[in-house]
């Protein structure tokens, strides 16, 4: 058996993988990371609008800070939020945007004095502050009240991971490209690494690890439609999954974007209608005001996606050779506009639908773009059934996006949680009662079992095809467990899975190679995507309300008396066909912001016994401190700062807060 | 509005498409051209056509897509002799016969898929393709230091390469010695040196890229300008660098 030992094993080269790699490394750990892919070709590369972090400096994010952020992140998340968390990320944003400027990021920067923007359909003049020119600059994104997206153009998370990746490097962190984790090696308490396959010569290799990080983005190809790339599969959830301890958070609420382009999928970004692009139908006519008359096309991802599915309903889509579908207009954000700010946008126009975007409509529907749910970690990012399991970014559910997260929040919550995570796990592995010999008999095990499993798919004389199963998959999740949703067709939705997952069992492949070989890559994959599209399917039926991404025509009001809580899957027995299901209450006496309406969307919801008496007392303390600041209030309406890393806990600077000199 | 609804119901075209194929681990098996026939569909992709015929024809058959849009630099190949995306180059705009091969110059794995994503590494480490900032300890609570928007304008542009090879693949130099940093790496050396956070100095660059494996071993044809998918100014920022480190090594 071919082992390999280090102290940290970060499972994806993406932006979360990468920040807590280099966490660690400058705490002194040996560090490796694992990737399907080259690391500068991982999926955070697709980011193009932007970073939410509350810096303040253009004119329309005046009077923005980390309180306003962290209620709008909250709010965007329809309470499904941990708190605790969301402050934690909402101070340590503004960290993680200037720590990348120091590290060369190329962020959009203020110019100084009057520039001309559209809103709401009128070219407005801004004015932008001469002490702000040349600091960083904001944009507006959807679930915001202030301008707070930091931006490099629109290529921000390519220029970010570039920024990262060439840091990793800088520290000599070792990135072992086209490998795939495909178990965790553990006891049912601890995890002491994972079963690794070499996807060129197909190899399985043990790594052993103090700590073990999973950071492998999200799970859009369980869908039929999706902006996520080819191999955003989900495997990281999966593997985790498998452990049968591990538990994964919140995989019902599914994010759909409101604009990827029609038929492909591919994202064009929010900073489209944040830079004043309109939504319109068949008619040409403009129909969000209708829907949403304060937010109108800038309401949550959510609230935008359902109502131009309602309006296609409606009958007023746009039909073509494949469905329907409305147009996205920015022609009236002029050229110049389109080719500075808005390349990208240029690019996969003419390229995917050979339309030039300074004059024609975009046709775009909503399309599957981000998996809100993942494994189950504390605000350490450890997984409390497993020791040893850490998790970060869109992997992860430490639960800063509860049922719906902002745009701009994700790319900013990689980078926190990177930092934030990978100085949990450097004490992690300070400590030296975790310093446990590698069990190298467990691992042996572990390898065998994997080894047994790929012999038994490349023996097995089946008639099943993986890629047919996967596409059957996809069009179920797309059509039953989709942006609406009710009882009857999800269970008719469960139902096909569950023959899906029966089905899996008799593949059969042709070639009989164990090195790379796509049909034995998809027969492996396509099984384990079943069992989470199972999970996204039955908690979807359980949780009879609705809530953020998570809208059941049936029950179409949140309700907050019986669903405020955290649904927790996990796969006990292997050969169930069916997971287990648990669920985590949210504490509303310990938030600092109490259920309400989110500002958009439906205004009709089913409050928490709680929620009046916790609203009381914290109408009450804001009261009483008035004129204490913002932060004592905050303080005393829910601590969270001793949860932070020492080194992280320190307030933001901005051109109207300066910090005092004496530190 | 669109060209989706305009377009009339076409013929859709019987596609050809020969495939270098070659997995050198298995060097029994020369390298050979192998013929797939497949019927177009509207705004059919490369991806969606090598797709398809590894679902349905030959699961065998190895290729790299990652974000099948154009940004992540992976799926790079020579299509009718040409280093192209694949990803976004449309099937209406090829003609019925498409001849397909692997980058050249970088490490096959086999038939189209090679390691571009190991040799940039590489690069990057020799080039030290990351801000150097001696002596600055950067305090991130406090505001960031500023930068000219016109000049962040002009670093983003220089740093919106994907890395995806096809300069390299175009490069004659290249094809000589393997040890030529390429257009890619003078990119990098020109957008570091933009960058007024990076304290190096021309001297240190020359140091990078003052000789025969850099910008003195360039011939300046310039194929790379040509053929780069993200348009990055090559050209002149080729001929700027060869300026500076001509001056450098008076
Ligand atoms: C088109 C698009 C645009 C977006 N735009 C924005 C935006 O403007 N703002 C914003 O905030 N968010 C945006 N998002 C969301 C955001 O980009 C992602 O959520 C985020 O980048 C995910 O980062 P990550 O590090 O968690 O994962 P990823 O970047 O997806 O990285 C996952 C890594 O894990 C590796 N991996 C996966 N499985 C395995 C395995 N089994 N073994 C080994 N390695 C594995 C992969 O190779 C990869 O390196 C966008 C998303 C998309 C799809
Ligand atoms: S410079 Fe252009 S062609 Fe060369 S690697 Fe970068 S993006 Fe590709
Ligand atoms: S100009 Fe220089 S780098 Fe570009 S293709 Fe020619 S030799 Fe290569
Ligand atoms: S697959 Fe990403 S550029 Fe082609």
């Amino acid at each position: 058996m071919k082992t390999f030992m280090t102290d940290v094993l970060v499972i994806g080269g993406g932006l979360a993988g990468l920040r807590m790699a280099i966490a660690a490394r400058q705490r002194g750990h040996e560090t490796v990371v694992l990737s399907l892919v080259p690391a500068k070709r991982s999926h955070s590369v697709a980011a193009q609008g932007g970073m939410q972090a509350s810096l303040a400096n253009v004119t329309k994010g005046i009077g923005d800070s980390e309180d306003v952020h962290f209620e709008d992140t909250v709010r965007g998340s329809d309470w499904g939020a941990d708190q605790v968390v969301a402050r934690m990320f909402v101070n340590t944003a503004p960290k993680a945007v200037r720590e990348l400027a120091a590290w060369g990021m190329p962020w959009s920067r203020v110019r100084g004095g009057d520039h001309e923007v559209v809103i709401n359909e009128q070219r407005v003049t801004l004015t932008e502050r001469a002490e702000a020119h040349g600091l960083i600059a904001q944009r507006d994104f959807g679930g915001t009240k202030k301008w707070r997206t930091c931006y490099a153009a629109d290529g921000t998370g390519h220029a970010m991971l570039y920024t990262t990746t060439n840091q990793a490097i800088r520290h000599g962190i070792e990135v072992h490209e086209r490998a795939e984790a495909v178990a965790l090696i553990h006891d049912g308490e601890r995890c002491y690494g994972a079963v690794v396959r070499n996807l060129v010569t197909g190899e399985l290799i043990a790594y052993l690890a103090k700590a073990t990080a999973i950071a492998t983005g999200g799970a859009g190809r369980l869908y039929h439609v999706t902006t996520n790339a080819v191999i955003c599969d989900g495997s990281g959830h999966a593997i985790a999954l498998e452990t049968g301890v591990a538990r994964l958070g919140n995989m019902e609420p599914v994010q759909f974007h409101p604009t990827g382009i029609f038929p492909a999928g591919i994202l064009v970004t929010e900073g489209c209608r944040g830079d004043g692009g309109l939504l319109r139908d068949v008619n040409g006519d403009r129909f969000m005001p209708n829907y949403e008359p304060e937010k109108k096309e800038l309401a949550s991802r959510d609230v935008v996606s359902r109502r131009m599915e309602e309006h296609i309903r409606s009958g007023k889509g746009v039909h073509s050779r494949f469905g329907t579908h409305l147009w996205l207009d920015i022609t009236l954000l002029g050229r110049r506009h389109i080719e500075h700010n808005l390349r990208e946008v240029k690019e996969i126009c003419q390229y995917f639908l050979g339309i030039d975007p300074a004059e024609k409509w975009i046709p775009v529907r909503p399309a599957q773009h981000y998996t809100m749910g993942g494994i189950r970690t504390d605000h350490t990012g450890q997984s409390p059934w497993l020791k040893g399991l850490f998790a970060a970014g869109e992997a992860a559910c430490w639960d800063l996006h509860g049922f719906n997260r902002l745009g701009g929040n994700s790319v900013a919550e990689t980078v926190v949680a990177g930092m934030i995570v990978g100085e949990f796990i450097a004490d992690f592995c300070d400590k030296p009662e975790n310093d446990a010999p590698f069990p190298l008999t467990l691992a042996r095990e572990f390898v065998q079992r994997e080894e047994a499993k790929l012999a038994a798919i490349l023996d097995g004389n089946g008639h099943e095809n993986p890629f047919q199963l996967c596409t059957e998959m996809q069009h179920i999740m797309t059509r039953h467990v989709g942006i609406f949703r009710n009882g009857d067709e999800l269970l008719d939705g469960i139902a096909h899975l569950q023959r899906l997952l029966e089905r899996s069992a008799k593949i059969g492949v042709s070639g009989k190679s164990r090195a790379a070989n796509p049909e034995l890559v998809a027969t492996y994959r396509v099984r384990r995507m079943l069992k989470l599209a199972l999970i996204i399917a039955q908690g979807a039926y359980l949780r009879t309300e609705s809530r953020g991404a998570h809208f059941r025509e049936d029950y179409p009001r949140r309700n907050d008396r019986e669903w405020l809580k955290r649904t927790l899957a996990f796969w006990p027995d292997e050969a169930a066909s069916m997971p287990s299901f648990e669920y985590e209450p949210l504490d509303v006496m310990k938030m600092e912001l109490p259920p309400g309406w989110r500002g958009y969307g439906a205004k009709d919801y089913i409050d928490h016994p709680d929620t009046p008496c916790r609203q009381q007392e914290v109408d009450a303390t804001r009261s009483r401190m008035e004129g204490q600041g913002r932060f004592a209030v905050q303080e005393a309406l829910m601590p969270y700062t001793d949860k932070l890393p020492a080194s992280l806990t320190g307030r933001n600077e901005r051109l109207d807060e300066p910090l005092e000199t004496s530190r | 509005m669109s060209v989706i609804d305009q377009a009339a119901p076409q013929q859709y075209r019987h596609l050809r498409l020969n495939v270098l194929r070659y997995d050198p681990r298995h060097p029994a098996a020369k390298p050979h051209m192998q013929e797939y026939q497949i019927e177009e569909a509207d705004s059919m992709t490369l991806f969606i056509a090598l797709t398809e015929i590894r679902e349905h024809q030959d699961s065998t058959l190895q290729f790299d897509f990652v974000c099948r849009a154009g940004i992540c630099g992976s799926c790079a190949m020579m299509v009718n002799g040409r280093p192209r995306l694949a990803c976004r180059t449309l099937t209406r705009d090829l003609p019925d016969e498409i001849t397909l091969a692997p980058l050249p110059f970088f490490e096959l794995i086999a038939d189209l898929s090679v390691r571009t994503g190991k040799w940039m590494r590489g690069m990057s480490e020799r080039l030290q393709t990351w801000l150097h900032a001696q002596e600055r300890e950067v305090d991130i609570c406090r505001i960031e230091e500023r930068m000219d928007p016109d000049l962040a304008e002009q670093i983003y542009e220089l740093d919106r390469c994907i890395e995806c090879g096809c300069c390299i693949a175009a490069c004659g130099t290249a094809q000589m010695r393997q040890d030529f940093v390429g257009a890619v790496g003078f990119a990098k050396i020109a957008r570091f040196r933009l960058d007024p956070r990076d304290t190096r100095t021309d001297d240190d660059y020359y140091e990078l890229i003052g000789d025969d494996t850099g910008v003195f071993g360039c011939m300046s044809l310039l194929a790379c300008h040509d053929v780069c998918p993200k348009s990055l100014p090559l050209q002149t920022q080729i001929a700027f660098l060869r300026r500076k480190m001509a001056a450098q090594g008076l």
